[in-house]
């Protein structure tokens, strides 16, 4: 696992994805730390977090995931990792957690951007890391959706391409739930998946168990699937 | 050390592979036989554990592939058809990532440098892998293949791509690497398989035909034991020698086929060798002998008559000269 890990994380930096990722965040989030914080005085980082980090992710994420599977099917060297002695979960593990590496890389950015304002007045900690949490948590889980996609197609564009819409219907959820909002259980249906309402309780600076479950075990669960899709594969 | 019982692989309604057993027991190099889509890659990559089979059983080393995978594969080396490199990696990356991924023991540097020197890549050993040739790249899908020292090897066309001299290196290689290691090398290039092989196992659209050593593929697949002599001479004086000669049952003239050199099928009785009489007694009366070959088959004949069976037997003409 640590090999293929490796592995992964320098080929981030070895092809331009890598930059590319670490441009958009720095690049984007930058400049509305500067136009919304720096530019009128204002100390609470929120509005950057939810706003600006919500849609970076869903630009971002996909080029992130989109070659992890699908470039070994191509190149054929899926049968270099599929023949040594390592799991599937051990292959599919390396790739997630190089995927989340750099992604917590990039949006640590705001962490500096915390301690930027902290040399004029005292931020609210708590909502910084929330925010940091929780889109660290929801970072892991679209990973895991985009980890998936990308082990179900041997092209990088159809994989970013799906991995783009179901990041993107997951965050439309919300506005399925409001149309329906007649049907209670539909609506419970969509607020249990709602993951921008569990994103924006840790913005809030409120951790609650269940959110962190949430996001957890879906990250969890869909890992185990993108093992069990390889391990069929293996069977046709 | 590898142990294949009644394997079987299904793509949908396609058999891939109809119900293969054989064995290969520690330091035997077996040749793996069959004409495009036999099922050979297929059979391999079940083998390491790439695909799984639909049913039948793989033991490698003592470890059921399905079973106890890691320990399976661990023994095994293995390089594909087309070698599984990262083409944006230099070779000395990519074969560190190899030692890493095979979770291997060795010294790294020693260990690294003894492959690469086996292979001669030492000089392109800080190139990006996709700036290298065809012959090139196979070398380092072969130096993967070899990273940990595992006692199998399973070689799937070792020698594509390379250059003639290349291949004689590779062969000799591999050979010299079946004393310590059990390998099984596919190929459709027969001489190779001839040249390199202990064993050889034939299949044929997913089944296998032929499980036996060269020599006695040919002996049991071509009847005919016949020899044809090639002696410059008067024809009923020869004759009269030829059939005198112990050891011999029958011989049959077949005209000149050169000025005042006639051809001969001399029929030996059973078992028996008759080459050395032959040029004693021809010397002795002068006429000079000026060729001697088998009409056994050659390996050649022996795979296309089992693996086109469906064709009438012409295909089977004089043999080669031994």
């Amino acid at each position: 696992m640590s090999a293929i890990f490796k592995r992964e994380f320098k080929t981030y930096f070895t092809s331009p994805i890598g930059y590319v990722v670490l441009a958009m965040i720095y690049g984007l989030s930058g400049y509305y730390f500067f136009m919304y914080n720096l530019a009128n005085g204002y100390a609470d980082l929120s509005y950057v977090f939810s706003s600006v980090m919500t849609l970076l992710v869903l630009l971002v994420l996909p080029v992130l995931t989109m070659r992890l599977m699908s470039d070994d099917k191509r190149q054929k060297t899926d049968q270099a990792l599929l023949t040594a002695p390592v799991s599937l979960t051990g292959i599919v593990l390396g790739k997630f957690f190089a995927a989340l590496l750099l992604f917590a890389i990039g949006i640590s950015i705001m962490l500096v951007f915390a301690v930027i304002i902290a040399t004029k007045v005292t931020p609210d900690w708590l909502v910084v890391f929330g925010n940091f949490i929780g889109l660290l948590l929801l970072g892991a889980m679209l990973i895991a959706i985009g980890l998936l996609i990308s082990c179900l197609t041997e092209s990088q564009f159809v994989a970013a391409l799906g991995t783009f819409l179901a990041s993107f219907a997951l965050l439309m959820v919300d506005s399925v739930g409001s149309m329906l909002s007649s049907s209670t259980v539909a609506v419970a249906i969509t607020d249990f998946l709602s993951i921008s309402k569990r994103y924006s309780t840790f913005t809030g600076g409120l951790m609650q168990y269940d959110d962190i479950i949430f996001f957890v075990s879906m990250t969890a669960l869909f890992l185990f699937i993108t093992v069990r899709v390889l391990d069929r594969k293996r069977w046709n | 050390m590898i142990n294949v019982q009644n394997l079987t692989k299904r793509y949908g309604s396609h058999l891939a592979v109809d119900n293969i057993s054989f064995q290969v027991s520690e330091g035997e190099i077996l040749g793996f036989l069959g004409p495009n889509g036999a099922g050979k890659s297929t059979t391999m990559n079940i083998l390491t554990g790439y695909l799984s089979s639909s049913e039948g059983t793989v033991t490698i080393n003592g470890h059921d592939i399905l079973e106890e995978p890691n320990e399976a594969k661990a023994s095994i080396g293995y390089l594909p058809e087309q070698p599984p490199l990262y083409l944006d990696m230099t070779v000395r990356e990519y074969l560190d990532f190899v030692f890493d991924l095979k979770q291997c023991k060795f010294n790294r540097k020693k260990h690294i440098a003894e492959i690469c020197r086996l292979m001669q890549i030492e000089h392109v050993y800080d190139r990006l892998i996709k700036n290298l040739s065809k012959g090139y790249r196979q070398r380092v899908g072969f130096a993967q293949a070899l990273i940990g020292n595992p006692p199998v090897l399973v070689l799937d066309e070792p020698t594509v791509g390379l250059d003639p001299n290349q291949i004689i290196e590779i062969r000799a290689l591999i050979k010299n690497l079946g004393k310590h290691h059990t390998v099984i090398l596919s190929s459709h290039i027969l001489q190779e398989i001839e040249a390199v092989c202990d064993r050889i196992v034939i299949i044929n659209e997913g089944k296998l035909v032929a499980d036996d050593t060269a020599s006695a593929l040919s002996e049991k697949y071509s009847s005919d034991r016949r020899r044809m002599a090639l002696i410059a001479g008067d024809e009923k004086r020869v004759t009269d020698i030829l059939t005198h000669l112990p050891g011999v049952e029958d011989v049959v003239c077949y005209g000149e086929k050169e000025d005042g050199v006639y051809e001969y099928a001399i029929e030996p009785q059973d078992g028996a060798d008759f080459r050395r009489a032959l040029f004693t007694a021809l010397s002795k009366e002068g006429y000079p002998l000026l060729g001697l070959r088998s009409m056994e088959m050659s390996l050649e004949e022996i795979f296309i008559s089992l693996t086109r069976e469906q064709l009438p037997q012409t295909t089977r003409k004089g043999g080669k000269s031994k």
